[in-house]
């Protein structure tokens, strides 16, 4: 194990990128080119640091690892510390916010030229923040991550957004506080239960039967929007719309994920007899947010929002399985957030590919543009079959092992989730079909240009991962499996000792 | 014949100084004329560093003068150094400024010391006679600073309304002084400690005085139903005036409020807390909903006021020692958040014409950056977004909500801030999504840039280094309840 804090220099290395952009002086032209330079160069050290914490990590326990620890206030009894850690659960949630961070600066290179200094700091900002939130360790540090990633977002739709931008990031705003404000006030209740605002004590203490339904609400309160299940989840659509593709992939990358993520890290473990009581809320709404989004995407005319939507059922399937809480599921769960996040992530940078051409994302300006760009077409039908979850790619895994983990559980949601194996194929495909498929009706679209090489190696990387995560996950499950059996255990070791055999549900 | 021993008149050293520095000054001036204003300018700010220093410098411990009527402890040093900080920065912004608008006077920061006075006496209290006497001493001084744009008709209605307003709740507060007087029997606060903690039943005339005294303060305090005042007299003062309504008066009076209510009528929480929640209540939800539609950004500032005062008193609702450390951090980070945003507004100024629209702020990401995030700084900070200071403002609040059982109060406290924060959230988007409009006036003096730097430092790293506001606080709220 290193003495070097690798963690913190992952987290906080893209702001030392943003000071140095900062002092990037001279005419508008300079600064642009080496605000570029300086992001690019920061995003790509710190991506390659971060798979040092892929390298170095140890899978076979359980325990945090790269574990960093300061006092911070320690005032009158009330103290938090500067402690950060890592586990099976978020090693690839910070593998996937460096990745992605990076791609996004390497797609926005072109086409950003409004305010690119601002633009690059806004996402080496975020880049920080969102790592942050994977690895503190303290609910006070936690909440300062998890809240202060509005800010950038916020700034990120509103400015280079598209015409209706400015309702979107409010509406972005404003939801998404809303429900971590609820979860602040538990968190407090949670210090003055635990006396401290450790996560690792917080995770292994038993909370009283009662308090737990309270704070597992306003836990939910904040990640069901930011997941986001239905009914909350009319943020996401015009939020995707509108946002910069850049934007768009973090947001359906990462930000989605913060949700599912939270779901793991602290309903389940700090709450297991609350989540087993509210298991049937959560599969009712999964199950709704599968079957109705993925209805809602098929009678979609933009491109982006047909995506929103697929991502909004995708993640139904993540919360079905996390609160499966069988081995599989939350596995299952696990892969499917790494697999969406790619695969979504990859989804939006193919709409900016043609936006950047047409500036429309709307389906029907589109066809037939396998004539003119099949390298596009290929790239698109490889994320369009992982979206689907065809067998050798990402998507399948996810879902095979959510479906077969819930199964156990309960046959019926398990049924109706299934439908989303023949409804995600129908929205995809048909949106494959009309997009590059058919005949060229307009004489604009003769002039498209195939992707460039900037554009092909930014989808290298992610088609790699996308059917190396599906023809080999070994890989990517082995750190996963220790940590997510643990967490698994320690539920249904709390839900047996009360008394609450998982009921099965029909 | 016996006669009295010289009171114990030590404690109030700090207060003697400003007084007679104000005197002084006010010589001085009368002497030189208005060609000294600047001069008179930069020695108030140099007498309100001084008697910072005699503050802060001084003991902590609790002393008492005056034969008991006049008391210093840790928690009067804590507020009167924010006062004092909060004045000497209202004389720096506004020295300028006043210039410009061609209403610098020697009298404004002459004023500005003797309201100050006022305030430090306030925060002194341990009697309700030193009470008013501190409250009218910073009153009289106040309603000549809201009109001291004399010539401007806004500035003298606000000063006249300020006056007929103060005067009528000075009248609820006496009042209800006379009531307590008259069931208890003593206007000392000590006295009233013994009597309250020792007492099975009190008096209902007691209550019904303690209610009057509240809604007077509640007057000074801006808190909703009695803050009608408030966005006139913002709106119509000059702005460096209505910088300083937004803080040191604000902060003497809420001093005054927490130690009135814990240390004389503490063990009575049970019977105040319900007004105070409702004022809570009252203040956030009004605060939150009603600077929506409002157009002119002094306005908006002042429901912002009027909403924070509810998120403070959160804290004194919960009435522990938790509760009131809650409060005072909340009005430390205030202090800067406060003074930051209303310096900038001092900068807002096209061709010398001072502008008070939002939507003059248009484009100032592009046109002047440095004062575009500095604002919105601000904007995150009052809105409680982390990593701001802001964020642990009312998060140390809400630990005391929680902790007193006062959970309903805590969620509409974060709902509103929810609210609220729309429309904080316009004015970062005005400044950064809109089409720019053209700069403001430039340079930006020295004073502001400078005034504008440190709080905007304070606002956005408090979080690396909370332990001299909050350790502060701690101490302050504990000297508070060491008896």
């Amino acid at each position: 194990m290193s003495h070097w804090p690798l963690l913190s220099l992952v987290t906080f290395l893209p702001l030392v990128g943003t000071t140095f952009i900062l002092a990037a002086r001279g005419d508008a032209a300079v600064v642009a080119r080496n605000a570029r330079n300086i992001a690019l160069w920061t995003a790509l050290v710190d991506f390659a640091l971060s798979l040092l914490l892929w390298v170095q990590f140890d899978p076979n326990t359980a325990d945090f690892q790269f574990v960093e620890r300061t006092d911070w206030v320690t005032l009158g009894g009330f103290q938090f510390t500067y402690h950060m850690g890592i586990d099976g659960i978020s090693l690839f949630f910070v593998l996937l916010s460096t990745l992605l961070t990076l791609l996004s600066i390497v797609s926005a290179w072109e086409v950003i030229q409004l305010r690119v200094k601002e633009f690059m700091i806004a996402f080496l900002v975020l880049e920080t923040l969102m790592v942050g939130i994977f690895c503190a360790l303290d609910f006070v540090l936690f909440y300062m991550f998890f809240e202060s990633v509005l800010i950038p977002m916020f700034l990120i739709i509103g400015i280079w957004g598209g015409s209706n931008r400015i309702y979107s990031a409010f509406k972005f705003f404003l939801y998404t506080l809303l429900g971590s404000v609820l979860m602040l006030l538990a968190v407090i209740a949670v210090y003055f239960e635990t006396g401290t605002t450790d996560i690792t004590v917080a995770l292994t203490h038993s909370f009283p039967a009662g308090l737990q339904r309270w704070l597992w609400l306003a836990f939910f309160a904040s990640f069901a929007v930011k997941v986001p299940m239905w009914p909350v989840h009319t943020w996401l659509p015009d939020a995707h719309v509108e946002a910069p593709t850049a934007g768009s992939v973090i947001l359906a990358g990462i930000l989605l994920k913060l949700g599912g993520y939270g779901f793991l890290r602290f309903s389940l473990p700090m709450f297991p007899l609350a989540s087993s009581y509210f298991t049937p809320l959560i599969f009712a709404l999964s199950a709704i947010a599968v079957i109705y989004t993925s209805l809602v995407a098929l009678a979609q005319i933009d491109m982006k929002k047909l995506i929103a939507y697929s991502s909004i059922a995708h993640m139904g399937f993540v919360t079905m399985g996390t609160f499966a809480v069988t081995s599989e599921a939350v596995q299952g769960a696990m892969i499917q957030m790494l697999s969406h996040g790619l695969v979504s992530g990859a989804l939006f940078l193919c709409v900016g590919v043609l936006y950047d051409r047409l500036h429309t994302h709307e389906i029907m300006r589109f066809g037939g543009l396998i004539e003119r760009m099949p390298a596009y077409a290929f790239v698109l039908m490889v994320f369009t079959l992982a979206a689907v979850g065809l067998p050798g790619t990402s998507g399948f895994v996810g879902e095979f092992l959510i479906l077969l983990g819930t199964f156990k559980v309960s046959t019926i949601e398990c049924a109706l989730a299934a439908t989303a194996l023949f409804l995600g194929p129908a929205y995809m495909l048909y949106l494959y079909r009309r997009v590059i498929f058919g005949t060229i009706a307009r004489a604009d679209l003769r002039g498209m240009l195939d992707l460039s090489l900037r554009e092909k190696a930014i989808f290298a990387p992610l088609l790699i991962l996308v059917l190396w995560m599906g023809l080999y996950p070994n890989s990517f499950l082995r750190p996963i499996q220790v940590s997510v059996d643990h967490l698994v255990q320690q539920v249904n070791a709390a839900t047996d000792a009360a008394g609450l055999r998982r009921a099965s549900l029909p | 014949m016996s006669t009295l021993p010289l009171p114990d008149i030590w404690p109030a050293l700090p207060e003697m100084v400003l007084a007679a520095a104000a005197m002084a000054l006010l010589i001085l001036g009368a002497w030189r004329g208005e060609s000294s204003t600047r001069l008179v300018s930069w020695l108030a700010i140099g007498v309100l560093v001084l008697v910072l220093f005699i503050v802060a410098g001084g003991a902590s411990e609790r002393r008492v003068g005056f034969y008991g009527m006049f008391v210093t402890d840790a928690f009067a040093v804590f507020m009167k150094a924010l006062v004092l900080i909060g004045s000497a920065v209202t004389i720096l912004i506004g020295m300028r400024h006043n210039e410009e608008q061609g209403i610098a006077r020697f009298e404004f920061p002459v004023l500005v010391l003797l309201a100050t006075a006022g305030m430090m006496v306030m925060v002194s209290a341990n009697d309700l006679i030193t009470l008013y006497v501190g409250l009218e001493l910073q009153n009289l001084a106040l309603y000549v600073v809201a009109s001291f744009n004399r010539d401007s008709a806004r500035s003298s209605e606000a000063g006249l309304k300020y006056f007929v307003l103060g005067a009528l709740s000075s009248g609820m507060l006496l009042y209800g002084a006379s009531l307590v007087y008259g069931f208890a029997g003593t206007t000392a606060f000590d006295d009233l400690t013994t009597l309250m903690t020792g007492a099975a039943r009190v008096e209902t005339g007691v209550l019904v005085g303690l209610v009057f005294v509240v809604v007077g303060l509640a007057f000074k305090v801006s808190a909703v139903p009695f803050h009608m005042w408030t966005p006139d007299v913002y709106e119509g003062a000059p702005t460096p005036v209505s910088a300083f309504f937004a803080v040191a008066p604000k902060l003497a009076a809420l001093a005054l409020f927490i130690r009135f209510m814990i240390a004389p009528f503490g063990p009575l929480i049970a019977e105040w807390r319900q007004v105070i929640i409702f004022l809570s209540i009252a203040s956030m939800v009004l605060g939150a909903v009603a600077a929506i539609a409002q157009e002119n950004i002094k306005r908006l500032m002042a429901y912002s006021s009027i909403g924070h005062v509810g998120y403070a008193l959160i804290g004194l609702a919960a009435g522990t020692a938790d509760g009131i450390r809650g409060v005072l951090v909340y009005l430390a980070i205030y202090l800067f958040m406060t003074l930051g945003s209303w310096t900038v507004i001092l900068c807002m100024r096209r061709s010398g014409r001072m502008l008070e629209s939002i939507s003059d702020l248009a484009g100032l990401s592009q046109s002047q950056p440095g004062l575009a995030l500095a604002l919105a700084i601000f904007m995150f900070a009052l809105s409680g977004i982390p990593p701001t200071a802001g964020f642990f403002a009312k998060f140390y609040v809400f630990l005391a909500a929680i902790n007193a059982q006062l959970a309903g109060l805590a969620v509409i406290g974060v709902v509103t801030s929810v609210v609220s924060a729309f429309y904080y959230l316009r004015v970062v988007k005005v400044m950064y999504f809109d089409e720019p409009f053209g700069a403001f006036d430039r340079p930006i003096s020295a004073e502001l840039k400078g005034v504008l730097l440190v709080t905007a430092v304070v606002t956005l790293f408090f979080f690396l280094f909370p332990g001299p506001i909050v350790g502060g606080a701690e101490a302050a709220a504990a000297a508070l309840f060491a008896r």
